[in-house]
């Protein structure tokens, strides 16, 4: 569904929904939902925030060094803030950021301080429970100078929500020194409409890394983050795993502006195209000189009622950069199915494995525990005809 | 003499091209048969059709495995049943580890995957994409350990020994000794073996209880591996067509 398709008239407040006391309200089919996702509280955090429509329910951090706070209540304490208020994206973007900056829901704010690397990852939760609803919310994550932080987002909805839209605004602050490693693992539903607008910045020697997975059925995706990269030697990766339905639209893209010597960024996108309309959108643009640029866009073809769109682009305006991309689109190659099928693995197993292989990236950076936690989804996700 | 498998009056056709005429052969319990043939011969459709890949097309002829009529399935139900093919040339499938299939091919439970690679020095692979960037022994080696891992009663080896240094197809004749239970000698064997072989290496470390010469997709002779083999070092193909001892049943 176009963005000019989305009427916002047809979804009605979050604010109008009774909140939650807290997450033992859910259901138990939520919770499940919601583990598939991550959110178990057997996992080691080093904090929280969930929140249900319009409301958190849980916000808490267990260690020294973080601050997790519900961004009404950060910008209300902490003037400072508007320094970092839609300074990365422009209120005035769309009708999408209109609609927030007018009526804002909640959201995370999320602070490391200068030197705190945090062992456990923070992990938050923005789910949609009520029907019609569009859930309006505003992030910002700053890490400070020589810091390091695994942010996990689990964004989903409940299970039966015929309809509802999301439109997440995100603002991050990589400092001097710092490492961001933010992994969004996403499961919406078949009539969900997704619009997060996101705005990256990092200073010197700063290393950004984001994952985005969304691997089950969706109405539309559409976001194109943009990250700046201002300092020496700070680097930006993208990495896009998407399984692309039948009746969906995903367009996914990413714009990193190399501002600085030595800067370096990878934009990497695989995509599965079982139906509907799959744009993987790439742009790197080198403003200085002595910069690195990939971009790797590969989609995998599994039916004729799909579309599958790769649009790399590459701009310079200085010599001395190396720049490069490659795309390809292409079906299963029938001998690889046959060589599993004579291991025993019926065509069906046999290409469920094949698309999981074609999906599974090695992410330069991440943890091994963020690396099986995606491997793991990629398994509950069932990929296959 | 119980039958393994049994390939009676088998025409085949691949993309349109008919490729194997007439074969038909029995291959007993526990006995190992080699195959050899010039490069087209037809010795590889001859093993691609009796794993069932669906490019090479019977146009008349049954294949039975155990007795039962397998000519019409499709190739996971024959690994199931017990046949497992070594591929000479197989393919890189990005991003799927050699240890996800292991898991995937395994079909009885007490064989541990970690033991049996660390037993031929390879445990280093499990964790690595399968077939990328292995080199002509490791290629073997992997398809070695699939099959040992999957352990088929009916053992197809294409050219085992192609494109592997002489050091390392000791190693790889002794994975087939274990494939084909040749490494306990005095004790009956369930396990058998289709070999093909182009340059009859792989004699010197299993001892083959009959050989075969395929030329323009039929069966000329049959006889002991070793004479055959050395018949065909003496003279060439050439002196197998001119010899007339055409082997029929």
């Amino acid at each position: 569904m176009s963005n000019e398709a989305i009427d916002l008239k047809n979804f009605k407040s979050a604010k109008k929904v009774k909140p939650l006391k807290d997450e033992s309200e859910l259901s138990e089919e939520e919770k499940e939902r919601l583990k598939i996702l991550g959110l178990d509280e057997k996992a080691k955090r080093g904090g929280e925030y969930i929140q249900v429509d319009a409301y958190p329910i849980l916000c808490r951090k267990k260690i020294k060094g973080l601050e997790v706070l519900p961004i009404v209540y950060a910008l209300k304490e902490f003037e400072w803030l508007q320094d970092y208020l839609w300074k990365l994206v422009s209120s005035e973007k769309d009708k999408f950021t209109q609609a927030v900056a007018e009526d804002l829901d909640n959201g995370y704010f999320i602070r490391v301080l200068p030197n705190h690397k945090l062992i456990y990852p923070v992990q938050t939760c923005l789910y949609i429970r009520t029907e019609s609803i569009a859930q309006k919310v505003h992030n910002i994550v700053i890490v400070e100078e020589g810091a390091e932080l695994n942010l996990i987002t689990s964004c989903s909805v409940h299970p039966h929500i015929g309809s509802a839209l999301h439109i997440g605004i995100s603002e991050f602050y990589v400092k001097k020194g710092a490492k961001l490693t933010f992994t969004m693992i996403h499961m919406w539903g078949e009539g969900i409409n997704v619009r997060p607008r996101t705005g990256i910045l990092v200073e010197e020697g700063g290393t950004y890394i984001s994952t985005y997975i969304t691997l089950f059925p969706v109405k539309s995706i559409q976001t194109a983050p943009v990250c700046h990269l201002i300092g020496k030697n700070a680097k930006a990766s993208f990495i896009s795993i998407i399984a692309n339905y039948p009746n969906s639209c995903i367009d996914i893209g990413g714009e990193i502006h190399l501002e600085a010597e030595e800067t370096k960024t990878e934009i990497v996108s695989r995509s599965v195209v079982y139906g509907g309309e799959n744009i993987a959108r790439g742009k790197i643009i080198a403003k200085s000189s002595k910069v690195k640029g990939h971009l790797e866009c590969q989609g995998l073809m599994l039916s004729d009622n799909g579309i599958m769109k790769a649009i790399p682009e590459l701009d310079s305006f200085f010599y001395d950069v190396e720049l490069t991309h490659e795309a390809a689109v292409g079906k299963i190659a029938q001998e690889e199915v046959e060589y599993l099928m004579a291991r025993g693995l019926s065509e069906e197993e046999a290409t469920s494995l094949i698309v999981k292989g074609f999906l599974t990236v090695k992410i330069e950076g991440l943890s091994p525990f963020l690396q099986s936690h995606i491997d793991k989804t990629l398994e509950l996700a069932k990929l296959g005809f | 003499m119980e039958k393994l498998l049994e390939i009676k009056d088998l025409w085949v056709e691949v993309e349109g091209k008919e490729v194997l005429k007439d074969i038909s052969l029995i291959l007993p319990l526990g006995e190992t048969h080699v195959i050899f043939g010039k490069n087209g011969s037809g010795k590889t459709t001859l093993l691609m059709t009796i794993m069932g890949f669906p490019v090479y097309k019977i146009k008349h002829g049954k294949i039975f495995f155990k007795g039962e009529d397998i000519t019409e399935l499709p190739p996971y139900e024959r690994a199931k049943r017990g046949i497992g093919i070594m591929f000479q040339r197989p393919p890189t499938i990005r991003g799927v580890k050699l240890k996800d299939i292991l898991i995937s091919c395994i079909r009885e439970n007490k064989i541990k995957i970690e033991e049996l690679a660390h037993e031929f020095g390879f445990e280093t692979f499990l964790d690595r994409e399968v077939n990328k960037g292995f080199s002509g022994g490791e290629l073997k080696k992997s398809e070695l350990l699939q099959l040992l891992v999957q352990n088929p009663d009916l053992v197809l080896l294409d050219e085992p020994e192609s494109g592997v240094d002489i050091e390392n197809i000791q190693f790889i004749g002794k994975m087939i000794k274990r494939l084909l239970q040749k490494d306990i000698p005095h004790k009956p064997r369930n396990k058998s073996g289709l070999i093909i072989t182009h340059t009859g290496f792989i004699l010197q470390y299993i001892a083959a209880d009959l050989g075969y010469v395929i030329m323009d997709g039929e069966i000329y002779c049959k006889g002991n591996p070793i004479e055959i083999f050395e018949g065909i070092q003496k003279y060439g193909y050439e002196g197998c067509k001119k010899c007339l001892k055409r082997y029929s049943f």
